[in-house]
This record gives C-alpha cells, sequence and structure tokens, in this order.
C-alpha cells in the first residue's frame, strides 16, 4: 500500500487538530504507519491552519507538497481555494460552504472573494454545508466531524474504527452528537451529494 | 508493546521520565511548550514553569549538582536568555544528567528569528542530538541523559517544529530508577573564578576529545548504504524528507551531529562518488564538512525556512508533482486577536492617541495588523521598556511614547527593564496587559496569575506593589473592556511627568467559562458609519448593504463594541442554529 496524504485545513479555532487527530488515530487503530503534522501557536489565533495526516506502510516526512495530497477537508471555503495546488491530479476533495471573513475584508480593505463555490466544484470539489447539518446533529461545534463523516467516503476505514475512536477522543458530553454528525456527513456524500 | 502516536514534545516527555529524571522546568515558547505540559503528568517528577530560561536553567543547574537529573525546556530564542549559565554550565560539568530541550522554529511559525541552535551548542562546547520522529526524540533524550553523566556536561537536544508537534508511533518504555549522587562539596570544579575556570577550560577540552571518541562510535549517527553515486549528510527532520525525495540516495544521518564524528564522515565520502549535505537552517554541517576539505555538491539550498521533499527533489534534479494554478484574488488570512480579546480596548485607545507604542511578545503582537496599526516594535521578550526608554531619551516622537507588555512577558524580562525606567529618573507609561494568563502559548501559569504547572494554586504576586516597589510613582488597573476608562487614564498618565504603570486587568476569552450573551446589530438602527468594523474584531463584518454584521458563532458578549457604536445599534443577540448554521 502506498502513502496516502490528507490536507485538513481552515481557520484557527474550528477544530482542525481534533479532526486530524481522529483520523491519525483511525489510521493507527486499522495497523498503518501514521504520521501527522499541525503548526500550534500564534496562527491559532484566527490564521490559516493546516494539519496534514499520512498513513500507510512505511512514512517518512510528515508534511504535504504542492500537487501531492490525495485527499483535502476544507473547513471555510477561502482555506478551501487557497490550498487548491496541494490536490494532485485526480484527489478528492471535500470543503465546507462557510466563509469566515479574513480580516482585511471584514475591515473593507479588501473585498470578499466571490464564485469561490462554483470553482471549487469545478476542480471537483464536493461543497456542503457542514454547520447547518451540525446543528441538525445537536452541537453546532460538530461541524468538523461533519466534515470528517463526508471525507470518510473517500478513505479505506470501517465505520467502527471511526465510531471507537470518535467515542474516546471528543468531550463525553458530545458523543453522541459528534457520532451524529459524523453520519450525518457520511450519508450527505453516500447519498450522492458527492460522487467520491 | 503497542505503538502509541506521540507528539515530539510527547515522547520527550516520556523519555525524560523514563530516563528517571526529578525535575522539569522551563518557560514556555512554541514549539517547546507541551514538553512541560506532558512532563507533569507523569508521577515521580517535580515541574514548575519558570518566570524566564534563565532561571529555569539555573535550577536545573542546582538539581544536577544536587545529584539528581534535570531537563530544562525552552524554545530556540529562549536559548539566548539561558546561554549565560549553559556556557559556563559547560565548564563546571554536572552531577546528576542535565539535558537542555531547545526548539527551533525554521519558518518562524510563531516566532521572531529561526536562529539555529547548533550555533549555540557550538558556542557552548556542548554535544547536541537531534531526533528526526518521535520515537527518536524519546531515545534521544535518555541517552543524552546517560551522555551528561558519562561525559560531566551538559546535552542540548536540539528539536523542530516538524519534530516537536509532528506525530508519530512510539514505542515506550518503563522508568529506570536512577540513583541520586550525594552532594559534595568541590570549589574548584563550582566556582568560576579565573584560576579554576582556566583549569576547567582545558578540562572541557579534554571531556570534547571523549565526546567526539563517542560520536564516531555512536549509534545515533549511522551510514545507511544504497546506490553509491550519490551520498547525503542530513540530520532531524531533513532526514525523512530525504528519505522520501531520494529513495535510492545513500545517507550518512546524524543524531548527534556535534561533536562531528569526523572519521565517519570521511568514511562516508570516500564511500560515494557525489557528497551532498541537506539541512534545515544555517549551513552548520555545510561549513563543518568543507572545513574538512571535503567536496559538497553544491545544491543550492537557501538555508531560509522549512525543507520539504519537493523542494529537496527539485534540487537533485528529481520530477516533482504538476500543481495546479492557485485560484485568484483570495485574500490573506493573518492571524488576529479573538473575538472579545480583552488587549484590543487597550489598543484602540492608543489607536485614537497615535501613541507610539514599542511592543513585546505575546498575543498582543497582533495588535501591530491593520485596523489598529497600534504597534511600532516586536524585538524580544521585556524590550518594549527599555526601548520606550531610548526613544524618549531622543525625544524620537511628538506623541506619546509608550511600552505594552504582557503580564507572562513582564514577569520574565519586564522587571529589570522598569527598574531601569525609575533608576533613570526620566518618567515613562508602561502598560501591563494582565489576562490572567500565558495565552500564546496556551494558556499556562505564571508568577503573575497564581497558577501553577499542575494547574493547582500557587503563590501570586502582587503586580500593584511589585511596580511600586521598583520605582514606579503612579500604578492603576484599569478594566480594558470599559473604553473610556482605559482612554481617560492614559491620556491622564502619558501627559505626566512621571512614571508610571498601568495595568489592563482582564482574563483572556479562553478562560472564561461562562459566555455573556452574544451580541447582534439591529440593521434598523445601524447607520454604516463603521467605527465598529475598526476595532478589528473579526465577529463584526459589513453586509452586502453596507450595515455591520455581528456573526453571533464569534461573539463572546465583550460589550466593547456596544460602547463606540453612537446609535445603539448593537443589541443582545440570539443562537446561531436558530439562524440556520453558517451565515
Amino acid at each position: 500500500m502506498s502513502v496516502t496524504t490528507v490536507v485538513l485545513a481552515g481557520v484557527g479555532g474550528q477544530g482542525t487538530i481534533l479532526a486530524g487527530d481522529v483520523l491519525a488515530k483511525v489510521a493507527v487503530s486499522e495497523g498503518l504507519d501514521v504520521k501527522l503534522s499541525e503548526v500550534h501557536g500564534m496562527a491559532q489565533r484566527g490564521g490559516s491552519v493546516q494539519t496534514v495526516v499520512r498513513f500507510g506502510e512505511a512514512v517518512y516526512a510528515p508534511v504535504v507538497d504542492p500537487g501531492t495530497a490525495d485527499l483535502l477537508i476544507a473547513f471555510e471555503i477561502i482555506e478551501a481555494a487557497r490550498m487548491l495546488p496541494l490536490l494532485r491530479s485526480g484527489g478528492h476533495f471535500v470543503a465546507n460552504r462557510r466563509m469566515v471573513q479574513p480580516l482585511p475584508v471584514l475591515t473593507g480593505d479588501l473585498p470578499a472573494p466571490g464564485g469561490l463555490e462554483g470553482a471549487l466544484r469545478a476542480e471537483g470539489a464536493i461543497v456542503l454545508d457542514a454547520e447547518s447539518l451540525a446543528c441538525e446533529a445537536g452541537s453546532p461545534r460538530s461541524a468538523n466531524i461533519v466534515l470528517l463523516g463526508a471525507a470518510s467516503v473517500a478513505l479505506p476505514f470501517a465505520d467502527d474504527a471511526w465510531r471507537a475512536v470518535i467515542e474516546s477522543r471528543v468531550p463525553p458530553k458530545t458523543v453522541d452528537a459528534n457520532l451524529r454528525a459524523f453520519h450525518l456527513g457520511r450519508s450527505a456524500c453516500e447519498e450522492g451529494a458527492c460522487a467520491l | 508493546m503497542a505503538r502509541a502516536l506521540l507528539s515530539g514534545n510527547e515522547a520527550v516527555a516520556r523519555g525524560a521520565w523514563e530516563a528517571g529524571v526529578s525535575v522539569g522546568i522551563g518557560y514556555p515558547g512554541t514549539p517547546s511548550t507541551e514538553v512541560l505540559e506532558n512532563l507533569v503528568k507523569y508521577e515521580d517528577v517535580r515541574c514548575e514553569w519558570a518566570p524566564n530560561e534563565k532561571v529555569a536553567a539555573e535550577v536545573a543547574g542546582g538539581v544536577s549538582l544536587g545529584g539528581h537529573r534535570a531537563l530544562v525546556t525552552m524554545k530556540h530564542v529562549g536559548l539566548n536568555v539561558a546561554a549565560d549559565p549553559l556556557y559556563t554550565q559547560a565548564y563546571t560539568g554536572v552531577s546528576g544528567g542535565l539535558v537542555y530541550l531547545v526548539a527551533d522554529d525554521p519558518g518562524m511559525h510563531s516566532s521572531q528569528n529561526e536562529q539555529d541552535t547548533r550555533n549555540h551548542a557550538a558556542g557552548a562546547h556542548v554535544p547536541l542530538l537531534e531526533p528526526s520522529d518521535s520515537q527518536e526524540a524519546l531515545e534521544f533524550v535518555r541517552r543524552a541523559f546517560e551522555l551528561s553523566e558519562t561525559h560531566d556536561i551538559p546535552v542540548i537536544v536540539r528539536m523542530t517544529t516538524r519534530v516537536a508537534h509532528g506525530k508519530t508511533l512510539v514505542e515506550v518504555g518503563e522508568r529506570r530508577a536512577v540513583e541520586p549522587k550525594p552532594y559534595t562539596r568541590s570549589p574548584s570544579k563550582y566556582v568560576m573564578m579565573p584560576a579554576g575556570a582556566r583549569q576547567r577550560r582545558l578540562d572541557l577540552t579534554s571531556r570534547l576529545a571523549g565526546l567526539k571518541t563517542e560520536s564516531e562510535h555512536a549509534a545515533e549517527n549511522r551510514i545507511e548504504m544504497r546506490d553509491p553515486a550519490l551520498g547525503v549528510v542530513t540530520s532531524g527532520v531533513a532526514y525523512q524528507y530525504v528519505r522520501e525525495a531520494l529513495p535510492e540516495a545513500s545517507i550518512l544521518k546524524l543524531g548527534m551531529p556535534l561533536p562531528i564524528p569526523e572519521a565517519l564522515v570521511r568514511d562516508f565520502a570516500a564511500r560515494v562518488d557525489r557528497l551532498a549535505v541537506v539541512e534545515e537552517l544555517e549551513p552548520y554541517l555545510t561549513l563543518r564538512l568543507q572545513a574538512l576539505g571535503l567536496a559538497l555538491t553544491d545544491v543550492g539550498f537557501s538555508f531560509v525556512g522549512e525543507l520539504s521533499p519537493s523542494i529537496i527533489a527539485a534540487a537533485f534534479g528529481r520530477e516533482v508533482a504538476d500543481v495546479r494554478p492557485p485560484l485568484p484574488g483570495l485574500p490573506p488570512r493573518p492571524p488576529l486577536l479573538c473575538a472579545g480579546c480583552p488587549h484590543r480596548g487597550v489598543f484602540y485607545a492608543l489607536s485614537k492617541m497615535h501613541a507610539v507604542v514599542m511592543g513585546d511578545i505575546g498575543c498582543y503582537t497582533l495588535a501591530a495588523l491593520p485596523p489598529l496599526n497600534a504597534m511600532d516594535t516586536t524585538v524580544c521578550m521585556g524590550a518594549s521598556l527599555g526601548m520606550a526608554h531610548g526613544m524618549e531619551l531622543v525625544d524620537a516622537a511628538e506623541g506619546p511614547i509608550v511600552a505594552v507588555i504582557g503580564d507572562s512577558t513582564f514577569a520574565h524580562s519586564g522587571l529589570t527593564g522598569l527598574l531601569h525606567l525609575a533608576y533613570s529618573g526620566q518618567g515613562g507609561t508602561v502598560i501591563v496587559l494582565d489576562n490572567r494568563t500565558t495565552a500564546m502559548t496556551g494558556h499556562q501559569g505564571n508568577p503573575v496569575n497564581g497558577v501553577a504547572i499542575d494547574g493547582s494554586e500557587a503563590p501570586a504576586v502582587d503586580l500593584e506593589a511589585l511596580c511600586r516597589a521598583l520605582g514606579a510613582a503612579s500604578v492603576q488597573t484599569v478594566n480594558p473592556h470599559d473604553l473610556a476608562e482605559v482612554q481617560r487614564v492614559l491620556a491622564e498618565e502619558t501627559a505626566s511627568e512621571h512614571l508610571s504603570v498601568v495595568i489592563a486587568k482582564a482574563p483572556c476569552v479562553f478562560l472564561s467559562r461562562e459566555k455573556n450573551t452574544p451580541f447582534e446589530v439591529d440593521p434598523e438602527l445601524c447607520k454604516k458609519c463603521g467605527k465598529c468594523i475598526r476595532l478589528g474584531c473579526p465577529a463584526i463584518s459589513r453586509s452586502d448593504a453596507g450595515e455591520a454584521v455581528i456573526d453571533v458563532a464569534q461573539c463572546v458578549g465583550c460589550r466593547q463594541c456596544t460602547q463606540v457604536c453612537a446609535f445603539g445599534a448593537i443589541v443582545p443577540g440570539g443562537s446561531v442554529c436558530d439562524r440556520g448554521g453558517a451565515r
């Protein structure tokens, strides 16, 4: 088995680190070699953040290079567009519809980019409204797990493996909401909303 | 035993614990912080946050002198502060093992420079180990304690961001009990007056000779022979990149690059057709190999920022992946002060005053960015006070000049600066942003907030009394969320001739468990004046029609914006799910 590279990107505070950790632990539970890389500190204060998870028989580098990601999971639509160059030809791409406006846009110094959803779909991305599904699952904070559920369709791991790791990794009170969120995301993809 | 997915920092903590460490101490700094945060979870280890790295290194030196093993942790720039004890500890040597864990930040993800700790190790004449993943991080820390005791010297374990914060699979071991050595007085070894120091300097040279022999035969320095056409000398995470980018290349992996194993390097060079060095940051190995007279293939690395497999592949003329063009017109997303951050109230006032602001290291550095534009400098921990005084000495600005420093940074390196301002008799205005935590690095305890490393209560310094004792004529504490109060007090103190300290005290938003009711904008009342937008709060944006809009999912109800709105348009809001999720 060759190495699979997954990139999770979003805005500091959106839960990319937890989602990346869940994915990495699922891969470990399936007996694979796994490496994960993320950046802490200043970037987490509302800046662009990125977690890279790589798994396979033997993984060396913990980082991603342009044109090499097999799967991109974007928690925010501008960040989705920003990381497009990482995606390899034929790679999978799941993106959240939500836009979190960066400060230069909030202050009116730069315009909000338009037409991103169409541009991303043209590149093969699946775009979904993770916040709506998260609210449906019972916790607006579970949008990260909705996206993981949607992306799981493109990953070779069994449902039970995901369930076990989510149960062990999220706060106890939110286990049910997060499991619902995972399955709502997964169903959204399975029901033809996405062609992964 | 099952393998666990550990970050490099978690593995360092595990390795130190397994090595029987008695004390772990350091100052938080990305990417090193999680080492002590994890070590404190183990039994039989005393952990402390020190006010700065120098104190930490001296405490660790005392533990070592007392015959126990000590780990001291810091980021790369922290070693500048701890360099004073380190350079002389190399002379005195150790009793119990003394290990410095120093984390470099290539690419400056969360740092003000990207200095290379290998240069400090060379300058201090101490050995350095450099792990390339979490398994090695654990093993190298254990080994570092043994080397330290065998060769009577402090040992540096150098991490970089990708090793410290990368997670890889680790096979862990068990704690090995280490017999403490009894303290015996030895002035000739530990009192570094010139006569004794000269002897220890010579002794250091002979200890280094022993270390050199160790390095030649260390298991951490290994040759991996594959195709002899290309041989790469590398260390740290760069080893992983080379394995990926040049899978057929022969490699000399230097897990212990200092002291350099000359004979091993020459042996490797003789066995390959072309020799190259791949290293991150400074050309440390490159210069050493050139000094040995070895001919290196110049692959044209810039020695700036991080490497990656593609950068290496391209440098060696290998094929790299096709890359899609980026989508045009994407706005950058710089990090920013959080919604509800108490610092914002202070910088909003400084921005309105057109003050010249000498800044410091912490989240509040982000106030330098638009729209607040309220910081003129950021250099190093504690620099704000001295620089403000220097600017005052030469009447550099027409308007007010202030120093702004966080609570933990003030405890780290601000006290001596304030003492100097008092001693100079020239006055000045210092603002201490007391958000009750060391926020940027993930909310650690410090001497000001009275929280110990394990989260328990610790004695807290009386900040007002401390500032008065250091010589401030006026010390006032203000609530930074009360914009009128902040503006009034800052106008008053910057106009005065005396030395004043203004303490802006309110907890970091991450510390408040109780969320206030979020606010929203009543579009009927909003006059589109944009005043609230100028606060630079990430929860506030403009609608297409120009009215302000508050994202109730981000708003924490700090009420700062309600004070700048002249039209009463900012009113209590509802839940995000009532609005159908995403906007």
